[in-house]
Formats: structure tokens, sequence, C-alpha cells
């Protein structure tokens, strides 16, 4: 069936659209830019900043340009006298009620509303200001995430986007009229609320009013000290996004330059997290075949599948508060971050001799739920914390600023050796389905002797941007030990941002699919998507990270995680075996429920 | 099941699970209860599969769901412009010396809590007083105080 087709003029232009489309939309495809701040690609229209007004004709008030639909002779004006005079006015307006203290914010120069004013230059204030002392309190309970609310106007972005986004809501709008606020339930810190620390708020919040918590100084600190070996790890997708916080194009791989920028900021050893996601796929397709063959052949009805992965921690803390009876279905292997802390402080500390209480283990990662796993009590297994400070990709851009980098002029550089090693299937950690390809890789060629039945490996019902990816791969071939496998079907399932993932736990808790295996991220898109990633958001950028991460996995000459040499070595020198007894000590651990509410 | 948990149980076994059921929900806890406890909210999120957050965020955004712990008999004075005008700081006055409270506070022994309420339509037969959910026109200060007394014999 065609659409409708609309004409309708905007500041005199002439343009046909799709019924359905928004003024705003329509401006932007004729080049003219409505500011917003409510509006975000990724949420449904609130309509209630109304920075985005515009002058239709023969229209009494002005409209919302997010929320009104175009209609047939439309004639809108998106900069007329009466537009200008009442977006000032607005924009005014929420600045009388947001905390202006833009040279002390950590969102300084990453603030919506801070580039709104500098278009608008406004002089003296016309408004009162009405932030309220009692507005000044930070809740810094969470590792993860620190709220402000004095910058807060109130756009609800986070609500939206930790209810249709994340099917969390630990964020709500309370009281109405000029008493309205966003808090959590019952004012309670964010660290006591069912908050998963996604940080997916942190991406849309126009202003500072949501920011992770810094650990920069820290960082620092570590590194001027001379007593310190500061490690540094880096996360699959980071090495696709920091080039967007320091002027360079989006989906640009960065792998090299960061390497050297690491290594010029005083790190001793510049390794790889994608060396322990290598690790992790071992240890976690061990896991695997190991729950296959209790429940296939021992015929043991404890045995709990579907096995789904665990090296998102949002996604992990979602599952400890939102479903506890599907606890016992997370792997038990830890997150890449938490693999390779561990390793870090024991075998690594021994071989290149340095004392595991004069480490420091800096991660950098897309995350901000990572903060709060390294801080979890179970993380501590080298007898030490694992991994002392995570710092988001946007922290290292900072930092690459600070130390007066030019980060654009960098020679590529590699990774040091040992944990530093990794291949195709590490990278494509970063983004969503590449722990169930990356998996899937391995896991049939130990059982078939074959390589996955994929051209080029590569597994593409996994992959894309669809919320729940489902696929099957029937298993034929398979070697002796392996015979009860032949002829099966495995099922796989791969969901991506906690909404796609409820609906995949509701469907497991129904009783009605039949998934060995999956694979869940905590935010949209995978970890290329996550909360510590370089802001802003879309599904635009996003595939265009996710495009790069895949760029990298074919450019690798090894592509399969067993085959990772160094996994070899360290097997060979101190794990032994996957799940053998010090894998277990080291790179496993156990969940805890918590309360939904 | 605490007496609480039970009382939500049974308003949503009346008005079912989906998201419209909140507000008779909320209503018929306050209307037993007087306000909702937290608790009560999470009880109601529970029943309701929603998160706690949004359960306080409607009930905050009516002055009618109290989530502060108040006394058996809300009593409240219509505070706008009509009703000013026709006395009501005197009949607030008398309420507060009479229960020895403020406006927002509740009696000591738990039988009134004082509020202030927005135009209640009353505004011909002001001042207006609210108990609970009876309404009495054209109060005055002893009639007020009267009806008071009354509320308080009848409660235990």
């Amino acid at each position: 069936m065609s659409k409708y087709m609309v004409n309708l003029k905007i500041n005199n232009t002439p343009i046909q659209v799709e019924e359905g489309t928004t003024i705003l939309e329509a401006a932007k495809l004729l080049n003219f830019r409505i500011p917003t701040l409510c509006n975000h690609p990724d949420l449904s229209v609130a309509g209630n900043c109304r920075v985005c007004v515009v002058e239709v004709k023969g229209a009494k008030l002005l409209a919302a340009s997010c929320a009104t639909p175009v209609s047939e002779g439309m004639d809108v004006n998106t900069n007329s006298e009466k537009v200008r005079i009442a977006r000032k006015h607005i924009i005014e307006l929420l600045l009388s009620e947001h905390n202006v203290d833009c040279t002390k914010c950590f969102k300084n120069g990453h603030c919506e509303l801070q580039e709104l004013a500098s278009e608008y230059r406004f002089g003296d204030h016309i408004f009162i200001d009405l932030v309220k002392d009692r507005d000044k309190v930070r809740d810094i309970s969470s590792p993860s995430i620190s709220r402000d609310a004095s910058k807060c106007i109130r756009c609800q972005r986070c609500v939206r986007t930790c209810d249709e986004l994340q099917s969390v809501s630990a964020l709500a709008v309370v009281n109405k009229g000029d008493h309205q606020y966003i808090t959590t339930f019952l004012n309670k810190p964010l660290n006591d609320v069912v908050c998963t620390n996604c940080g997916q708020c942190i991406n849309r919040c126009p202003t500072g009013a949501l920011y992770e918590r810094n650990y920069i100084e820290d960082v620092w600190q570590a590194i001027y000290d001379p007593n310190k070996f500061v490690v540094v790890e880096t996360a699959p997708a980071t090495r696709v996004a920091l080039g967007e916080d320091l002027g360079i194009e989006t989906g640009v791989r960065v792998t090299g330059k960061m390497v050297s920028a690491l290594r010029k900021m005083g790190f001793n050893k510049v390794l790889d997290t994608d060396f322990t996601a290598d690790l992790t796929i071992m240890e976690e397709g061990t896991e695997l075949l190991t729950r296959l063959k209790k429940a296939l052949v021992d015929k043991d009805d404890t045995v709990k599948l579907p096995l789904m992965t665990s090296c998102s921690p949002g996604w992990v803390k979602y599952q400890e508060h939102m479903y506890p009876e599907l606890i016992d279905n997370l792997s038990s292997c830890k997150s890449p971050q938490q693999m390779f802390g561990a390793l870090a402080k024991t075998y690594y500390a021994d071989k290149i001799n340095i004392k595991a209480e004069n480490m420091v283990v800096v991660s950098i990662m897309p995350c901000t739920a990572k903060k709060f796993e390294c801080n979890r009590p179970e993380m501590r297994d080298s007898g030490f914390k694992d991994v002392d400070y995570v710092l988001t990709t946007r922290e290292l851009a900072m930092m690459i600023k600070q130390a007066g980098i030019e980060f654009d002029k960098l020679e590529d550089e590699s990774y040091d050796s040992i944990l530093g090693e990794s291949t195709g299937a590490a990278v494509i950690f970063g983004t969503t389905g590449g722990v169930m390809e990356a998996a899937l890789r391995t896991a049939y060629e130990i059982i078939t002797g074959n390589e996955v039945p994929f051209t080029n490996l590569n597994i593409q019902p996994v992959r894309g941007m669809e919320g729940v990816k489902e696929a099957s791969i029937k298993i034929k071939n398979t070697k002796p030990e392996w015979n009860f496998l032949e002829g099966v079907e495995l099922n796989v399932a791969v969901a991506h941002g906690l909404a796609n993932a409820k609906q995949l736990m509701d469907a497991v808790k129904s009783g009605k699919t039949n998934y060995h295996f999956i694979e869940v991220m905590g935010c949209p898109g995978g970890c290329i998507g996550g909360g510590g990633q370089p802001i802003p958001t879309s599904a635009e950028i996003r595939k265009r990270r996710a495009d790069a991460i895949y760029a990298e996995d074919m450019g690798k000459t090894i592509r399969k995680s067993h085959e990772n040499p160094e996994v070899a070595e360290v097997y060979k020198e101190y794990l032994t075996h996957p799940l053998g007894h010090k894998s277990h000590e080291l790179l496993h651990t156990h969940y805890k429920v918590r309360k939904r509410y | 099941m605490t007496t609480t948990e039970v009382l939500i149980h049974d308003l949503v076994e009346k008005h079912g699970k989906s998201r419209n059921a909140l507000m008779p929900v909320l209503q018929g806890v306050v209307a037993c209860e007087k306000f909702l406890s937290e608790e009560a909210m999470i009880a109601v999120a529970r029943e309701l599969d929603l998160s706690a957050a949004d359960v306080y965020g409607t009930a905050s955004f009516y002055t009618f769901l109290d989530t502060k712990p108040r006394g058996k008999n809300i009593v409240r004075v219509c505070k706008t412009i009509s009703c000013h005008m026709q006395g009501k700081d005197a009949i607030i006055k008398a309420i507060e010396n009479h229960l020895m409270v403020k406006v927002g506070e509740t009696s000591p022994d738990k039988k009134f809590t004082l509020l202030t309420a927005n135009c209640l339509g009353w505004c011909h037969k002001g001042p207006v007083m609210l108990i609970n959910d009876e309404v009495f026109p054209s109060v005055t200060p002893e009639k007020a105080i009267e009806i008071i007394e009354e509320f308080a014999k009848k409660t235990i």
C-alpha cells in the first residue's frame, strides 16, 4: 500500500513528505535544524520542553515541531520573530531552574542546554533564579551513576529510557506542576533501588543531571605513584567509539592510536580485555557443552538450560533483581573484565615479577555498570580487588586531552604481551550477537572438528539490530566423544537492551521455548551502545560502530577464540584446562538475589 | 500476608491486573488506610507488575493519594480564594487550637490530620470543610469544632 503524501512549505521551501511525518523531521529533510531537548531518536515523543516550537500560519499557538505531524498545505516558519522570542524565553526559563555552574560541571562541553545557550548568547538573566538549595543535593551513592537534581530540566529522557529501552523504571516523575521532579522510589539513593547501572540515562541526559561516577584523578594518582605498577585493559567496544570524543569520525577504528595514547599517558602495560574475551569463550563454551552433556546424556534434570551469558554487568544485575528464579541459568563465568583482573594480579604479576599489592588494574570500558561490577565483594579472588578502577570511554577521552596528546596524529601501536593477543571472535564481543557468534565458532569446532557452516565464519542470523534474534544450527559429523550431540539442533537466542531481554525472559519462563544458549547484553546494540560510550547515541551511530567491530574482526588473522596462542599458553602454564581447579578459583563467580522492590 | 497485602490482593482481584487498575487500587488502599505506606506501594507494584518508582510517581501526582502517615480522619479546609474571603483562616486557627496541631500534622491520638485543599467546588457556600469524604459547607469556627468532636466520639 502506498503511503499518502502531504505537501507543505517550511520557510517558504515546498516539500512533500509521508503522512505522519513530524514538522521536525520534515524540516530536517530540508536541512533546517530546529533545536530540541526532550526529543531523542531512540525514545517516544514527549513534547514537554517546547524548545522546538515553530510558527504554523493560521494557527493561534506555536506548535512543538517534534510532536506535530505535518498536514496538507501547512505553511511553517522555523525562525520567525515570534518563534525566536518564544524560544529564547523557553531556554531562559529552563536556565532559570538549572544550576548554571557550567565550568565545574562534569558534562561541561557535552551539554545540550549549554550548546543552546551558547547559540543564543544571553546577557543578563531576565527570569529569577529558581534553583533551590534543596535541589543542590547530589546522589553519589552508586559507584556507577551520579545524579545532580539541580541540573535537571525535567525533559524526562531518562525516565523514558529506563522504561522504554530498559523496562526497569528506576526513575520516575513525581509530584506535579512546579513541584515536579525526577527521582527514585521514595527518593531512595540510586544504589538502593532497582537501577542496573547501565548508564543509558546518562547517554540521553541533555545536561549534567546524570553522569558517571568518575575515577580520573584516582587513576592519575596511581600512574604518578612510582611504587605502583599500573596495568590497563581495554574493552572491545572502546576502540570503535573513542575517536568520536577526540575529533575523529564515527565508525573509525582507533585501536592502535588508543594503545599508543595509553602508553604515552604512563600506563606500565597496555593489555587487552579481548584476551580474556577469548578466555571467556573457552570457559563458557566448555560450560555450555558440560551442561548439555549433563542434560542429554546423564539425564540430570537439575541442570539449568538455557545457559545465559554473564558478560554484561547491567544484565546480570537486572537478572538478580527481576528474574531470581533464572539466576542459575547465568553462566558462572566472570565477565572478561573481571577475568582479566583476577589473572593480572596472580598469573601475570608472578610472571613479570611484580607484587600483586603493588599492581593497579585499570579498565577502559564502554560501560558504567562495570564500575559497580569491579566493586562487587565477590570480585577479589586474587586476594586483592581484582580490578581497581573502571573508566568509561568518555573518561579516557578526557584524560587523553588532559595529557596533551594529539590523538589524531598518533602512530598505531600494538598491545603488550602476554594478555594482549586477541582474535576476531573476541572483538565482536563488543556488539550484540558477538558473544554468541564467538561461542558458536568455537563450540561447533570442538564438537565436530569442522568450522561452523557459515560463509567466512560470519554467523549472520545472530547479527544486526533486531531486538531479539534466534538461530538454529544442526550439529553434524560429531567427533566420537561428542556423538550424543549428533543431529541435535542447537537453538540460540540473542537480546540487547533490557526491554528486549524482558521479552525473552518472559518467553523462557513460559516454558514454550527450547533454547540451549542465550546471549543478553544490557544496552541497546550491545557494548557499542554502552552507557559509557561517547554521547550522542542513535541507531545510526550504533550501526556504524557495529560495522567497525565486524571490520576489525575480518582484519584479524585469527578469528576463533580457541586458536588464540596466548590463551593456549596461559592454560598450559597456569590454568591447565577450562573449568579446571584454577579456573574455578579465579574465573568463575556466583550471583545473589536482589530485591525487586 | 500482612493485612495491607491482603487488602491489595483483594483490590487487584476486583479491579484486575492491567495498568488501568492502578488508580482504583491506590484509591482503595487510601480509603482503608488513609495513606500509601512504602509497604503498600511495593505490594501494589508487585501485584500489577510495575516498578515501585512508577507507583510512587502516580501517587505523588494526586493530593488525595497521600504518601505520608495520616490520622484516622482527614480534615481538609479549602484554602482557595472564595473560602479565604469567607474566613477560612479563622476555621483553620480554631481547628489548630482545638486539636493542638498545625496544618499538615496529625493529632497525638492519631484521630485527626489537618490539611488544606484546593477548590472543592463549594464557593457559594464557603468556607467549606471536608472530613474524609463528607462535605461541611458554611462552617463557622464553633461549628467546625462541634463537627470534629462528633467524629472524635465515633472514632475508636
